[in-house]
């Protein structure tokens, strides 16, 4: 709200049907672009609403072992580090994809999706393949309160990650069949804010969850 | 095959259960094939069940909520008359049914009557009061209702197929853990809800975007009707709360499906957890409805004492406090969990602060009817009956409040008397002034005022007969869900409440009689002006019915009281607008993609609660495609042609003139 709106919000109605029009700073609909934008920040607040309840759980319920292992027993952090990597780097990708989207280039954006979309998958594999680890070494989520809590935190991310790539594959084969349509780019648009965003979690999830997990 | 299901799973030896489900399911097949007998199946599927207009939307989640209304309510009168008879015997209902009956009331109550009423009523009329043409995601707002009517759909299905809960309307672990309820009735309650949170909160981010970004030109955020302000506030909430919903509902799943440990008793489940969890949602839960009640009154005190809403600025300002701080009082909820003094008494203080604006608010509307010509019709009538009901059960939320106290009347029939008290007189009763208020809106007549008024009155007498006795029994030590009893203190008091709930039958009997008799006396109701109240806010500028676009043009707003503004120009300088400049208008095309979406879901929720996973598989997969369908489709938008709604606005105008003519002459 600007100052213009406060200011004129003080004065009586009826002054401002006379004088109101010229210093009005509300100038009607927003377009579509950024209506689509605002609203779709908006799912990912309530996203975010939603890992930090996994995130104070996991708080929580860190201590409860129950005579299970502890983080520092169970955490690769070279594993981790390069999970981080490919992630990270598949949000630079998928920068370029919306840059070669900005430009209409078909040809630049399949590929920075294609890329993008690999990471992801390499980042998935190695999550799966910590997980089955952990799994076969009996510490699964059943083991302790400790570890439902952990997997539950880590493997809502994955199932993130995991939707983004379907979303992702549905928008290269979109941009493929019908080009770069305004609807589309705005697809597009949600697309990146909600990789990124992954991006974000998964610095949380890195820093709370193996980094001080590592040191107790 | 199928999972978990076989015959047993249908209770045929349970009489009660078994006839309702079977009155139910021939009273919806009877309806049905009368749609499909007289040939108004491809109507409803074009104009109604695929429909993106914000107002059908609207009218169906209204619609949804009556239904589920009766539910709960019959629930209601069924636990009413229990705890009437079952002094020292076992009254009419078995103990696992008892609980089942308590625990669908709540649920369906607030998630399924409260929460689709509300959210009807402001999808119907806030993009109105905005002066725009549409939400800002329609076809979302139609995905999100479809899914709201699912979850509703399954917690109904449990009826008849299994068991529901038997937990109370907040599934409590370790009770809600698998040990302890090994059948498929929490889970029911779980996949429901979960649906339909995704519902609700498509619809809350939905207004908030519609608040925020599409306003029409002029209309400031300080020259907002008060109720968009509470859509606001209440949207906001719903971004913020219901997310928690959805996580603590899943660490439950976890629990229950999968054998984690977040609740348990076992491996370190903190139990305690799911209580803070489940109430930083619950607590902005009664805010998320009431808030938007709140709106309603603001614009039928405004409305009906003929002047602008006292105190604007405070109101907003209470408004947005109270959106704050019902996220830090949670812990009242459970102040016997043991967090200790200091705890309780942050939290214990801050329940009382809440109590604040909500005080603020009284003064305001009482200050708008002062000095004002009041109108006593039906909304102004429930309107009134909530500022005397609400403020007794703000009262006894501040006694609660007081850590002390609320020692004593924890899990009392009290406080069950004080969430009626602020549920049914300040929501419900918020719920239904909106609804007299704006049916001639939604539909070009408005409903009759004497069954109406006799409706008020049955309601508002049956709610004091109903309930003021549980405050009583509650001081005599009286816990809330028991299913019988043998304190002879406590029986007359209960048969009196069984007395109230009667009258509320009788209240509700006159609702459906004011619709019947408003519907067949439609032509002497009609309303041909758009504006039968003398409104003051912008959705009473267009026509009743609205056409689909709302607006032939987009309004221009010069102040606050927008329509009340115009009228008031044209009154003074008797000008009136011929010259308009009509434009083509797009709107977004219907989308069957709710309903179809919907319809995957019920598939995979029911598949989910009983184990049948490659359905599951079939539900999931078949809603992924319904929407990628919808992404692929070359025609999101058609247009009206300027003459076409130059046309329609004209016949708009004539009628309006017309009738204002009409009544001078009278």
């Amino acid at each position: 709200m600007t100052d213009t709106t406060l200011a004129f919000a003080q004065g009586e109605a009826s002054d401002l049907s006379v004088t109101g029009r010229s210093a009005v700073a509300h100038s009607g609909p927003a377009p579509k672009r950024i209506v689509t934008g605002y609203g779709f920040w908006l799912f990912l607040l309530s996203d975010i609403v939603m890992f930090s309840c996994f995130f104070a759980a996991y708080a929580v319920l860190v201590g409860q072992t129950a005579g299970g292992p502890r983080g520092s027993q169970l955490f690769d952090l070279r594993n981790v580090a390069v999970e981080t990597g490919f992630l990270l780097l598949s949000s630079f990708t998928c920068g370029l994809a919306s840059i070669a989207a900005g430009v209409r280039s078909q040809r630049w954006f399949q590929v920075a999706m294609a890329v993008t979309c690999l990471l992801g998958l390499a980042f998935l594999a190695l999550e799966g393949r910590e997980f089955s680890g952990l799994v076969a070494r009996g510490a699964g989520p059943t083991r302790s309160a400790f570890l439902s809590s952990f997997f539950a935190l880590v493997g809502c991310h994955g199932m993130h990650v995991s939707a983004g790539i379907l979303w992702l594959m549905t928008m290269m084969a979109q941009v493929f069949a019908k080009g770069f349509r305004a609807d589309i780019l705005r697809r597009l648009l949600c697309f990146a804010l909600f990789w990124h965003a992954l991006d974000i979690i998964w610095v949380a999830v890195f820093s709370v969850v193996y980094l001080l997990g590592s040191a107790v | 095959m199928l999972g978990k299901l076989s015959w047993a799973a249908i209770p045929l030896n349970e009489p009660i259960p078994l006839v309702t489900g079977a009155v139910v399911i021939l009273a919806l097949l009877a309806i049905l094939a009368w749609v499909v007998i007289a040939g108004h199946l491809s109507y409803l599927w074009r104009e109604w069940i695929t429909s993106v207009d914000h107002k059908r939307i609207g009218v169906m989640s209204i619609l949804l909520a009556a239904v589920m209304l009766l539910r709960g309510f019959s629930d209601a009168i069924m636990m009413r008359a229990q705890q009437a008879i079952a002094f020292h015997s076992q009254g009419y209902l078995p103990p696992e049914h008892f609980n089942q009956i308590f625990s669908a009331h709540g649920t369906l109550m607030i998630l399924f009557v409260a929460m689709p009423f509300v959210i009807g009523l402001m999808n119907l009329v806030v993009p109105l009061q905005l002066g725009v043409r549409d939400v800002a995601f329609p076809t979302l707002n139609s995905v999100g209702f479809w899914l709201t009517a699912t979850g509703a759909l399954l917690v109904n299905v449990s009826l008849v197929v299994g068991e529901f809960a038997r937990t109370g309307w907040l599934p409590y672990p370790p009770l809600s853990e698998l040990t302890y309820s090994p059948g498929v009735g929490v889970d029911y309650y779980l996949w429901s809800i979960e649906i339909s949170g995704i519902g609700t909160l498509v619809a809350g981010i939905n207004l908030v975007t519609t608040v925020l970004k599409l306003r029409t030109t002029g209309m400031t955020y300080m020259r907002m009707p008060m109720f968009c302000w509470t859509t606001l506030a209440s949207g906001m909430m719903i971004i913020a709360a219901f997310p928690i919903l959805t996580a603590t509902l899943a660490m439950l799943i976890l629990d229950r499906y999968f054998g984690f440990h977040f609740f348990t008793n076992e491996a370190g489940g903190n139990v305690m957890m799911f209580m803070n969890l489940i109430w930083a949602w619950g607590h902005p839960e009664v805010y998320i409805l009431v808030l938007p009640a709140f709106g309603i009154y603001s614009e039928v005190v405004s409305t009906f004492s003929g002047k602008p809403l006292f105190g604007y600025r405070s109101m907003v300002l209470a408004v947005m406090a109270i959106c704050v701080i019902s996220f830090m009082v949670w812990l009242h909820h459970f102040f016997t969990m043991g967090a200790g003094p200091d705890v309780n008494a942050i939290f214990g203080i801050a329940s009382m602060i809440i109590a604040v604006p909500t005080g603020v608010k009284i003064y305001n509307w009482l200050f708008t009817m002062y000095g004002g010509r009041v109108r006593f019709t039906t909304p102004m009538l429930w309107s009134i009956g909530f500022m005397i009901t609400f403020l007794l059960g703000g009262l006894t939320g501040v006694l609660v409040a007081v850590p002390p106290a609320d020692f004593l009347l924890h899990n009392s029939l009290f406080l069950v008397a004080h969430f009626h008290n602020v549920i049914i007189g300040g929501v419900l009763f918020g719920a239904f002034a909106g609804y007299t208020y704006w049916f001639p809106k939604a539909f070009g007549f408005r409903l009759q005022e004497g069954w109406g008024k006799a409706a008020f009155w049955l309601w508002l007498v049956g709610f004091y007969v109903a309930f003021m006795p549980l405050y009583v029994v509650g001081f005599l030590g009286m816990t809330r869900r028991m299913q019988h009893y043998d304190v002879p203190e406590w029986r007359p008091w209960l048969i009196l409440a069984a007395g109230g709930a009667f009258l509320i039958l009788l209240g509700i009997i006159c609702q459906i009689m004011q619709l019947v008799v408003s519907i067949r006396h439609r032509e002497e109701l009609r309303d041909l002006t758009g504006d039968p109240w003398d409104g003051r806010s912008l959705e009473w500028v267009t026509a009743s019915p609205p056409p689909a676009f709302n607006f032939a043009i987009m309004p221009d707003v010069s102040g606050m009281d927008a329509y009340w503004t115009m009228k008031q120009h044209a009154r003074e300088q008797g000008l009136e607008h011929d010259q308009r400049a009509y434009r083509d208008i797009d709107m977004p095309c219907n989308s069957p993609t709710g309903f179809v979406c919907a319809f995957f879901a019920t598939v995979m929720g029911f598949a989910l609660i009983w184990h049948i996973w490659w359905m599951v598989a079939v539900g999931g997969i078949g809603a992924f495609a319904t929407f990628v369908v919808f992404a692929w489709r070359d025609r999101d938008e058609y247009v009206i042609p300027a003459a076409e709604v130059a046309r329609l606005d004209r016949v708009n105008l004539e009628q309006r003139r017309a009738a204002l003519s009409l009544v001078g002459s009278v």
